[in-house]
């Protein structure tokens, strides 16, 4: 488990954190999504003692990371923004010491280099050289550098950055299977793998925290209202009359193309079901000749855009009213 | 620290440079050796050693240049960092890999006295006297390379600045007599040592008050010293240069003489850089 307390991070008069707290529960996928910039690879730089915090504390299974740091990192398994290779020495030498730093002892190395590198798809490659390698399999060494010792803690820095979709799947795939076993952190600014493979998200812009939630409720965060878009082989002067007879819809919109026109009606009632099943009762009865009903559902693109963008505008405004004020003075 | 080592000794033995050093260091004392006791037939091999002393500015700077400085530029200093190692782990490690390959041509080099002594009258004592006080003195010498090449990730601009502080030491004993040795010339040059200090204060802690209060003190306290008892400053920058000199310590030991305070000087030497070393890779984590 991590606990992180008021973490804030200065570079001189630039905040790259600021006062960041969450707990990291055991067994779970966690993804840290924000735009670039945003303080991702900062505040996992500091929770793997990579870099000093100005202030605040990150705690590791009871380990302080500042304090007692070589305990503390001896439960986390490291995966920088750029693969950290020697490039001289083979994916096995390569491993081998980072095991033997991890403290992995000696009788367990051979095996415990060849179940990871098995689990990373890299036993074929195993005597190349790291140079040699393309930059799908060096992203895999450095993946396999993180999971071998089996750290609780497993934290990746943007692990699919760089990779083709089929390795990009494969990548997932490992993540999900590395998630039975071990509690994962990792960060993106892809919202469809955060959305695919993490069980709570992060999101955070400006060094702040935004949301943090499960996936699904961050969408349903955004559907306070919902709606749900109609299209029927009939004119507006048809469909507009019946929406009317709808109590339950509170507003609407109608375009009109090539004798098809779309509604898109929006509604309070929470029970979407029944909103359908009552509307396309409503058109059957009034011979609507409706040929398609899509509910409207936020994606977490939505969540994303709508919570940072109204950050970044809010920083913006903040920034251009000092400015005023300096201009005051 | 045994872990760091052995990944070390690994990564430098596939390393062009560390052959390139074992060339240089065995080349040159072969020279030397063939020219002196050879073709001269002088039975003193220590001459040889100090003959080639001055090779230190060519291949310290070779052996240690990509030390720290390859770290950083390849950014495998982050996977340093969240390893459970502490930095004195890491530089130690790389110290011994650095010093083992350093000796491997010196063992090459341990043979030439016995070899003499079969056609001559070697003084085995002084020749392997003066090797052990070659290999320390290469040992400080790697400790100030390994500290240089923490402080860039450009490995040439590394090797270019420990080149030039080997050789300024080598010839600190020659530019001692250049320097003024007035007392006014000693107090300005320590004023101005005082106002270094004091920009390196500033730079680190980033507080430009903090440095001029370090430059202040160490000028006034400068400034009282002399007020009260200036004699102290006659000659005082020439003294202190010669003092400073890793190498005049070892023509010591070349004459015949085992000065064991010129060990503890190196030795002293080595961990002070060390710790630099290891303070400069801390504060990295602290920009």
């Amino acid at each position: 488990m991590v606990e992180v307390s008021h973490l804030t991070k200065k570079y001189g008069d630039f905040t790259a954190v600021s006062d960041l707290s969450f707990t990291i529960e055991d067994g779970l996928i966690y993804g840290f999504l924000g735009p670039n910039g945003a303080g991702k690879s900062t505040t996992m730089n500091i929770m793997t003692g990579c870099l000093s915090a100005t202030e605040g504390e990150v705690v590791i299974d009871g380990h302080d990371i500042f304090e007692d740091a070589k305990e503390a990192k001896k439960c986390i398994g490291y995966l920088p923004e750029i693969p950290p290779l020697y490039p001289d020495l083979t994916p096995v030498e390569y491993l081998e010491f980072v095991a033997r730093a991890k403290g992995v002892k000696a009788k367990d190395l051979d095996e415990q280099i060849a179940d990871v590198m098995e689990q990373t798809g890299l036993t074929v490659y195993a005597n190349r050289l790291i140079k040699n390698l393309s930059k799908g399999y060096k992203q895999r060494v450095g993946i396999a550098q993180a999971i071998i010792g089996y750290p609780s803690l497993i934290i990746l820095d943007e692990p699919t950055v760089g990779l083709d979709p089929k390795q990009i799947i494969e990548i997932r795939n490992l993540i999900k299977n590395l998630g039975k076993k071990h509690t994962v952190v990792l960060s993106s600014h892809i919202l469809s793998e955060v959305q695919a493979i993490c069980d709570r998200v992060m999101i955070i812009s400006r060094g702040k925290m935004v949301a943090f939630d499960a996936p699904d409720n961050l969408e349903s965060l955004m559907m306070g209202e919902a709606s749900i878009e109609v299209k029927a082989n009939c004119g507006r002067d048809v469909i507009e009359p019946v929406i009317a007879k709808m109590d339950f819809v509170t507003g609407y919109d109608i375009t009109e193309e090539n004798g098809t026109c779309t509604a898109t009606l929006r509604t309070a009632e929470t029970d979407r079901q029944k909103v359908q099943g009552d509307m396309f009762r409503i058109f059957g009865e009034n011979a609507v000749p409706v040929f398609q009903m899509t509910p409207v559902k936020a994606s977490l693109e939505d969540v994303f855009v709508e919570l940072t963008v109204g950050s970044s505008e809010a920083y913006e405004a903040e920034m251009e009213a000092e400015k005023e004020e300096e201009a005051e003075e | 620290m045994i872990t760091v080592m052995r990944h070390e000794l690994n990564m430098q033995d596939r390393s062009f440079s560390t052959y390139l050093f074992g060339f240089f260091l065995l080349e040159t004392v072969g020279i030397a050796a063939m020219i002196y006791n050879i073709n001269n037939k002088l039975a003193n091999f220590e001459y040889c050693l100090s003959t080639i002393s001055l090779v230190f500015v060519l291949i310290i700077p070779i052996i240690t240049m990509k030390s720290i400085a390859e770290e950083r530029k390849l950014r495998t200093d982050q996977l340093l960092y969240s390893l459970p190692l502490s930095m004195w782990d890491i530089v130690l490690g790389k110290f011994f890999a650095t010093l083992v390959n350093f000796m491997l041509p010196i063992v090459f080099v341990a043979v030439y006295p016995i070899l003499f002594k079969r056609y001559g009258n070697v003084y085995l004592l002084t020749s392997y006297g003066s090797l052990i006080a070659f290999i320390f003195l290469g040992a400080a010498l790697i400790a100030v390379g390994m500290f240089i090449s923490s402080l860039t990730e450009n490995q040439g601009i590394a090797a270019g600045i420990s080149a030039v502080v080997i050789a300024l030491n080598y010839y600190s004993m020659d530019l001692a007599n250049y320097t003024s040795s007035t007392k006014q010339g000693s107090l300005i040059v320590l004023i101005l040592f005082a106002l270094i200090a004091g920009v390196i204060v500033w730079r680190l802690t980033k507080t430009a008050l903090g440095g001029i209060i370090a430059a202040a003190v160490l000028a006034g306290a400068a400034g009282i010293v002399y007020a009260i008892k200036s004699d102290l400053f006659e000659g005082l920058v020439p003294k202190v240069m010669s003092r400073l000199s890793l190498f005049n310590r070892f023509y010591a030991f070349v004459n015949g003489n085992f000065d064991v305070t010129a060990i503890v000087y190196y030795i002293s030497v080595t961990v002070f850089f060390l710790f630099l070393c290891v303070q400069s890779l801390e504060k990295r984590r602290y920009n």
